[in-house]
This record gives C-alpha cells, structure tokens and sequence, in this order.
C-alpha cells in the first residue's frame, strides 16, 4: 500500500438542512429554487433587529429519541443525523467497533467541525444557573457545549479510532474539516473517513451580536427574499442552521468493497489573509492565493472546472471579492464555469456551511447538474462571471471538476475540489 | 412522608425521563448503570430531581453507594 498521495473518493452524503431532512429532499429542493428562510416567531426575537433565519427542515427531536437527544446539543444532533445517512449512504450497516464489521475501527477517522459549537447549551445553561442555582446545571453540559462534540458523537456512532478531529476556522469550518479528512486518507493515516460541518447558533444572542457586526440582511419584510448574493440590493447574510456530513475514502478501499462512488475528492488549498479579524481582503487575494494552493498541489486542470459552490453570503464586500479571486486565479476560464451561491437558498450555516456546500457540490457532479442562486433580481455591476440565475442548469458530459469555497472571519480560505468519476 | 411504593414511582418515572427506560423496569434490584442506561453523569441527573421531588439532601459522596434502585429508596426514605 503506497501511504502517500492516495486518491480519496466520496461514497456517502448526508444533510440535514433548512432545505430538508436528508441529502435527496436538500437537493431536490436546492434543485427548486426554494429558500428556507421564514420569520422567527419566537417571544425573544420581537425585539432584535434580525427577526429571520433558515431553521432545518425538520425538528431533529422528530429522529433522535429523547434521552439521546437531552445529552446532545442541537449542532450534535444535527451532524449526528446526517452522518448516520451518510454512513448508512455508503453502504456500511454497523459502527467499525462491531465484531462483524469488515472495517477496522483504527481504519476509521471522524472529523466534524462547528463554527461556534453548543453555544445554545452554553447559553440556556447560564439561564439555569442564575435563575435556578448551580445545583441545577446539567452534568452534560460540559460533553454538550465543547466545539469538538458533534465530532466525538459521530466518532462513537462509527466507531471511530483512527482520529477524531475538529478544526476551527469560523465558517471556513465545515470545508476545513473536509480538507483534514481528504488528506488522513492520502497520508494513509486512515482509509475511511467521516467529515463534515454542522452548527446551531439561532439564539438571540449570537444573532444580536452578527447584527450589530452589520454583518445580517435586516430584510424581516421579505425572508425568502433576503438571502441575494451577487444581487444589487443584498445587504448581509441571513443566518441558517443544519449540518452536511460526506464519507470520504480511499480509492481502493471502496473499489475492494463494490461501494457506489460519488466523485473523486481531489483536494484543498488554504491561505490566511493577514488583513482583518471581520473583513474580507476588498482585492480577493486571499481567496486567490487559497486557489493558487489547490493548483500547486493537487493534479487538477483549471479546465476541467465546471462548476462553483461560491462562499457568497450575500454581503456587499465578500462577494464580490471572491469573484474578483476566481477571475485572477482562473483567467478566461472562468467563462465556462457556472457559479451557484446556494447560500440564496439555505441561509449561512456558518460551521456547517462546508459541509452542506460539499455535498451540494457532490450531487451537482453526481447528477451534472448546478443548482439556481435565488433573488438575483438586478445583477451588481461588478459581477464578472457566470452565475446561475433562477434555473438549474446542466452540466457537460465527460469529466468535469468543481469547486466549494469556503472563508471563515479570521481570514482563513479553504477552497475543495472535487472531479467526476 | 412518601411510601416505599411511591418513592419507587417516583424514580421510575425520573428514570424514564432521564434514560427513556420503561417505569415497569425500573425495579428495586436493577442496577443504574448495568440494567437502566444510566451512566455517571446521568445519575447526577437522577439525584437531583429525586432531591427535589422528594424534599431530601442526597451529597456527593453518598451517590457511589447508590448502586440499584432500592438502595436510592431506601436512602431516601431514611433521609426525607
């Protein structure tokens, strides 16, 4: 077994989102143009300036019984609902720990990453404590409220030994756990791994705090309208919750086993931009240097990209910016790539972003097909690039390759790339 | 002052909120952590709303020797 440079495939996908309880309702509804953002009707939302956001679909109470779920925080049980389809998805019916199971529990990695964590478990913890006294604080809430969390249940579902991970990056998160993943497996570290993003952070406080940032739409009017990347009108993200987990493996391995491959992962580039803790570098340098990354090291060919599950959240500066880093980066090739900024649809999910986006990203090559990007009603003047409008769009035949972006406040760039098989 | 059979009601129905295990499990010689899926830090969870549905003080250290249901009983209704 060579233990370098392993190609990694994808062979399960799992969502739970504001757009549907799994992978296939997500898509089908991404597919549709359909946003999942509503009004919160909550008592506590009445006096924020933000009164918006893209709950999941479904309640995760409705899957997870209830003494499992008291123990979990909400962005646990979202990432642990979607990896157990992902799991389930490729083919694997029992945790790696079982005596019957043909995978070796050391052969196995979990790397699930949250952009805040259980800050929800933090927050009504501190209730309990000042209203009922310290008696009263949940004995969990320290497994519950820890940003690895979500990682360490999915790691004990799987049975995972190889390594369970959680790299923190604000919503670069998700794709940075799914960078660490690809490159377990290439580096022979593991020939299985289970990754992805999740976050729950639809608290009054968090959203006080992103609004105050100016960082939200104040669009409480019109929610489904709210969430306008590349639109002339669009004034902030709108914040989402949700989680997208991806089995991701070596190439033999899933051959050996007849398992049903996605698409290739082919890799990641990073870069840190050294510019501002909140603001995205204005020129996209950042972003272009995380792009010129991918290329030095990984075996892609700028034309074989089709597609791009752009970051854009819908702010004024960061979309924009990242578009201008595609153009640098990829030149006149970028005329032949369809942008799709399904961030119209499901909100931000922050962590989970990467994670919704990869497999987003993985069903438009499974399928060929580029998810619309909603209320582009007036294109801004310095969009120079090809954005899918209102429809879904096909995708050639042949192979063809696609991007997920992902960039998190701190300034780190994660970009994924993934291939056709 | 609650009756044996109704302290061990009242566990069983803790227990079942806590760990989702049936109230006709809960029994006097079932242990918490082996038959009743409650682990360590569950039983935290156990004591305290035991202390406050039956008016009883339950201290730390006392929680190892509360290895099965009827050893809570009984320690609840000597202390409540």
């Amino acid at each position: 077994m060579t233990v370098e440079n392993r190609t990694v495939v994808v062979t399960g996908i799992g969502a739970f989102t504001p757009l549907g309880g799994d992978a296939a309702t997500t898509w089908e509804n991404l597919l549709a143009g359909r946003s999942g953002v509503a009004v919160l009707t909550e008592e506590w939302a009445a006096e924020l300036p933000v009164r918006i956001a893209a709950r999941t679909a479904v309640e995760p109470g409705e899957i997870l019984p209830r003494p499992l779920a008291r123990k979990l925080d909400r962005s646990a049980q979202f990432a642990l609902i979607a990896a157990r389809e992902a799991w389930a998805d490729a083919g694997f019916e029992t945790p790696a720990t079982d005596e019957s199971s043909k995978l070796a529990p050391e052969r196995l990695g979990a790397v699930i990453a949250s952009g805040i964590g259980g800050v929800t478990t933090l927050l009504d913890q501190y209730d309990v404590l000042k209203e009922k006294g310290a008696r009263k604080v949940s004995p969990h809430t320290v497994p519950m409220l820890m940003p690895n969390s979500p990682a360490a249940n999915v790691g004990l579902e799987v049975g995972a030994r190889a390594g369970v991970h959680t790299p923190v990056s604000a919503c670069a998160s998700g794709a940075e756990a799914i960078g660490y993943a690809i490159e377990m497996i290439r580096n022979g570290r593991a020939d299985v791994v289970v990754a992805g993003g999740t976050e729950a952070a639809i608290h009054p406080l968090p959203i006080a705090a992103f609004a105050n940032m100016m960082a939200m739409s104040k669009n409480n009017d019109d929610p489904e309208g709210a969430s306008r990347p590349y639109d002339k009108g669009r004034d902030g993200f709108v914040l989402g919750e949700g989680a997208g987990v991806v089995v991701l493996e070596s190439v033999e391995h899933a051959e050996a086993r007849g398992a049903r491959i996605y698409c290739e992962a082919v890799g990641q580039g990073l870069s840190s931009d050294a510019h501002h803790i909140a603001q995205p570098e204005p020129t996209g340098a950042g972003v272009a240097r995380a792009l010129a990354d991918l290329f030095e090291r990984n075996q892609l060919d700028k034309a074989e990209i089709v597609h791009v599950n752009a970051h854009a959240t819908s702010t004024p500066q960061g979309d924009t910016a990242e578009l201008k880093a595609l153009r640098k980066e990829l030149g006149e090739e970028l005329d032949h790539i369809a942008i799709s900024a399904t961030k119209s649809m499901t909100g931000h999910l922050l962590g989970g972003a990467g994670g919704i986006e990869t497999v987003a990203t993985v069903q438009a090559l499974y399928h060929r097909l580029a998810p619309p990007t909603i209320n582009v009603e007036e294109l801004d003047d310095d969009v120079d690039a090809d954005i899918v409008r209102g429809e879904a769009r096909a995708l050639p035949e042949g192979r063809i390759a696609a991007l997920n972006n992902s960039f998190g406040f701190g300034g780190h760039n994660v970009v994924l790339a993934f291939r056709s098989r | 002052m609650a009756t044996k059979d109704e302290v061990l009601e009242g566990l069983a129905e803790i227990v079942n909120e806590i760990a989702g295990i049936p109230t006709e499990d809960v029994e006097l010689d079932k242990s918490f952590t082996d038959d009743l899926d409650v682990d360590s830090l569950s039983m935290v969870e156990v004591v305290v709303a035991a202390e406050e549905r039956f008016d009883v003080k339950i201290p730390d250290d006392e929680v190892k020797n509360l290895k099965t249901v009827g050893d809570a009983v009984n320690y609840i209704l000597t202390n409540a």
